[in-house]
């Protein structure tokens, strides 16, 4: 009798109000990467470049929600992924985009597209095509439910790895010592 | 922050050298310098911190901790609504809504001209006779929309307090049901005289045989703790009166010290006689500071009576007395850490424990803290010997118990019961009908359902401090868990993370809930943050915190439910909301510039 190999997990990623920091140090587990492959296949992911999220065991999310383009992909992330992660700083507490929430949107887009110096006429974009900006950025949390929290800005690699080999392995992910930092 | 020298200002020197510039009363310093300008402006905390030779920075630290310090201003006319939730079943929020309205204030804020500020504070302990108020640190019970329309002239008129109708501040004792303690007539002294004849050793016995609980709820045996600090290194030994009554729903210290003063008084004195004390402090909450005078007045007639001062009934050797030392608005000084701290003249954050304060407590020294009822129900082991008050109560619970019973009944007040008196006995006596939930030792006691009402009150089965707030069928239950979540996150002393930011997330979920924005989701999330804030909290506060929710979601679980909007997820605040913004900056309005603010279900 052969043992039935063990199905590879989906996973799909992406970032939402990000730097595209945390992706990088998803890169950064290197060499791991071989041995990733052969655990799970991607689906949406800058990676692969597939555009709509599909049925997936784990969603990571990077980023907080500062649109409503963000809200879509992010719900649609939720609907397909059985665990959704907040990946980073920003996703977790709304982190770098966030400072903006002292101050009123109005303020913000009218300081950098009306009133900057060198700009004459200025208008604020109104193309249709543009998601509309939320009036404050949101962890991922306050919009949809989250399963697990990987703090840190970015969370370093082995980070990243050790999560993920525990979540693929079936054991609760538990972040301790170096691993676990908020910087 | 202006680096110019502090204008000079007599009355704060005066109050500086009443005090002999020591800085282990600086909390008594601020609140006397409070009286001068009605709050704290920063050079007056420079220039304490000078005369104390103390970093600025502690004195901040001090004034910023107590609610009833100011270090900002604050009307002439300090109008604080207690906010209890019997306070609230009563209708204090009309009430505060109309008296701002009469004075064209808003909550929270001062009014233009400096007159008045009204603002709600924490239980002030007349939930008997609520609503109540604090009015410059003078308590007014039930109110009434009249009562408050007369205060709204007053306060105009500016007119001084002690013209005020006199009835407002009558405060009633509202004494139901009286048994041992209550029903004692005893001359002052008494007590004393017995424990003396009998010898230290020979009343430590006593105490031993009358295995006494403290009454402040934990129920530790009070023989074993004055023992241990009798036995502690060091002879400058302490005794410490924790008349600190802040748990929501808790009065019976108020009224022992309104009538009873001689009782208590004469309990610390005896305590001070077992381990060989000879000083000691009554840690007077700042809710209940009208009492002071008055007991004041106790203290000096017993001192006169040689009851207090040196060879107390002229026995060489015995010298104690005791001094009162007020408290600021601070719950968690309730807890005798917090409150040793508090003693000291600095923040009340408990400390770590061992060493226990009946070892190192109050600056340092052997200290024996004890509830006001403990100390006054050591007057009739003295009198009437350990082996009687062992015979009333239960096995493990001696003698008995006064509850302060407030909430949805015909006659609130005070009872007095021998431990063992089951829940519906006492419902039928207070005259409750219709009783939905009990909740037993205030906010972070019991919530018993009517399933449980046939259990009964002593440490081996429902253990409580004294209060006793009844719901009847009309009461929503979550809004109970509520207003005590929102007292736990106000009240925490902010030392230790769990709490500070438990309590407060905690607060957040509740209030989600309350605005129809909850989900299943959410549930879960309260779970955790009850076991979190169980089990990770520095002190009692925290790992109380959660205990009214915990109740609730299991007994009163549909009233939680009810309130959901989703089974899954729900965010807090509305999506499209939050497009209002831009949408009328880029003046769009297509389908784009919209958010479902429900999700549609994948299904």
């Amino acid at each position: 009798m052969s043992p039935v190999a063990p199905r590879k997990l989906r996973v799909a990623t992406c970032s939402l109000a990000g730097c595209f920091g945390c992706h990088m140090s998803f890169l950064d587990i290197d060499e791991h990467l071989f041995e990733l492959v052969n655990l799970i296949e991607f689906d949406r992911s800058p990676l692969t470049d597939i555009k709509d999220v599909g049925p997936c065991d784990i969603g990571l999310i990077e980023g907080g929600v500062c649109n409503a383009e963000n809200v879509h992909v992010l719900r649609e992330f939720r609907r397909n992924c059985k665990t959704l992660i907040a990946l980073g700083a920003c996703a977790v507490t709304g982190g770098l985009p966030a400072q903006r929430n002292h101050l009123s949107l109005s303020e913000c887009l009218r300081e950098v597209y009306q009133f900057r110096p060198g700009i004459e006429n200025g208008q604020i974009p109104n193309d249709p095509e543009l998601p509309l900006p939320l009036d404050q950025v949101h962890p991922i949390h306050e919009v949809v439910r989250v399963d697990y929290f990987i703090p840190g800005c970015p969370p370093s690699g082995p980070a990243i790895w050790k999560f993920l080999t525990d979540l693929i392995a079936g054991r609760t992910p538990r972040l301790t010592g170096d691993l676990l930092h908020y910087d | 922050m202006t680096n110019a020298p502090s204008p000079a200002s007599p009355e704060l020197d005066d109050v500086l050298a009443r005090h002999d510039h020591d800085p282990t009363r600086l909390l008594q310093i601020l609140i006397d310098a409070q009286e001068i300008a009605g709050w704290l402006p920063a050079p007056t905390l420079t220039r304490i911190a000078a005369g104390l030779a103390l970093p600025r920075a502690r004195v901040e630290g001090v004034a910023g901790f107590y609610s009833f310090l100011y270090t900002r201003p604050v009307g002439r006319y300090r109008v604080l609504f207690s906010d209890n939730i019997t306070d609230r079943m009563l209708g204090n929020a009309g009430l505060l809504d109309a008296l701002c309205r009469k004075l064209w204030l808003e909550p929270g804020k001062t009014s233009e001209d400096g007159l008045v500020s009204v603002t709600t504070t924490s239980c002030t302990g007349l939930c008997d006779q609520g609503p109540a108020m604090l009015v410059n640190g003078r308590a007014i019970g039930q109110l009434t929309h009249r009562r408050i329309n007369e205060i709204a002239e007053l306060i105009r008129q500016q007119r001084p307090l002690d013209l005020w109708p006199a009835e407002y501040f009558r405060i009633d004792d509202n004494i139901r049901r009286t048994d041992a303690l209550l029903g004692l007539d005893m001359a002052p002294g008494a007590a004393l005289g017995a424990a003396i004849a009998r010898g230290r050793d020979g009343w430590l016995d006593e105490m031993r045989a009358s295995k006494l609980r403290g009454r402040g709820g934990a129920g530790f045996a009070t023989a074993v703790k004055w023992e241990s600090a009798r036995n502690a290194a060091g002879s400058a030994k302490v005794v410490v009166c924790n008349a600190d009554e802040g748990e929501p729903g808790t009065f019976k210290d108020r009224v022992l010290l309104n009538r009873y003063a001689d009782l208590v008084f004469e309990g610390m004195s005896l305590a001070a006689w077992a381990i060989g004390a000879s000083e000691g402090f009554l840690y007077l909450r700042g809710e209940y500071r009208y009492l002071r005078p008055q007991l004041e007045a106790v203290l000096a007639r017993r001192r006169a009576a040689g009851l207090l001062g040196t060879a107390i009934l002229g026995e060489t050797g015995f010298d104690f007395d005791i001094r009162i030392h007020l408290g600021a608005g601070a719950y968690v000084c309730g807890e005798e850490s917090a409150l040793i701290e508090s003693l000291e003249g600095k923040r009340g954050t408990p400390r770590i424990r061992p060493p226990f304060p009946v070892t190192k407590g109050y600056l340092g020294r052997p200290t024996a803290v004890n509830n006001v009822e403990t100390h006054a129900k050591t007057c009739l082991i003295a009198l009437h010997g350990g082996a009687a008050f062992a015979a009333t109560g239960t096995a493990q619970s001696t003698g008995t118990k006064l509850l302060s019973i407030s909430g949805d009944c015909a006659a609130p007040g005070i009872y007095e019961y021998p431990f063992g008196v089951p829940i519906t006995r006492i419902l039928e006596d207070c005259g409750a009908s219709d009783t939905q939930a009990v909740q037993v030792g205030g906010a972070a006691g019991v919530c018993l359902a009517s399933y449980e009402f046939q259990r009964h009150i002593a440490y081996e089965d429902v253990p409580t401090a004294g209060a006793f707030m009844i719901f009847d069928g009309t009461r929503d239950l979550f809004e109970v868990a509520r207003a005590f979540v929102h007292f736990f996150a106000h009240e925490s002393c902010g030392f230790c993370t769990p709490c500070r930011v438990g309590t407060s997330l905690l607060k957040g979920f509740m209030d989600k809930l309350a605005d129809g924005h909850g989900a299943k989701a959410d549930l879960n999330d309260i779970d955790w943050l009850d076991r979190l804030l169980k089990n990770a909290s520095h002190c009692g506060l925290g790992s109380a915190a959660p205990n009214p929710v915990i109740d609730t979601l299991q007994k009163f679980r549909p009233a939680y439910e009810r309130r959901l909007v989703s089974l899954d997820f729900k965010p807090a605040f509305d999506l499209d909301a939050a497009l209002a913004e831009a949408r009328q900056l880029t003046r769009r309005d297509d389908p784009g510039a919209h958010l479902k603010t429900h999700e549609e279900s994948p299904e």
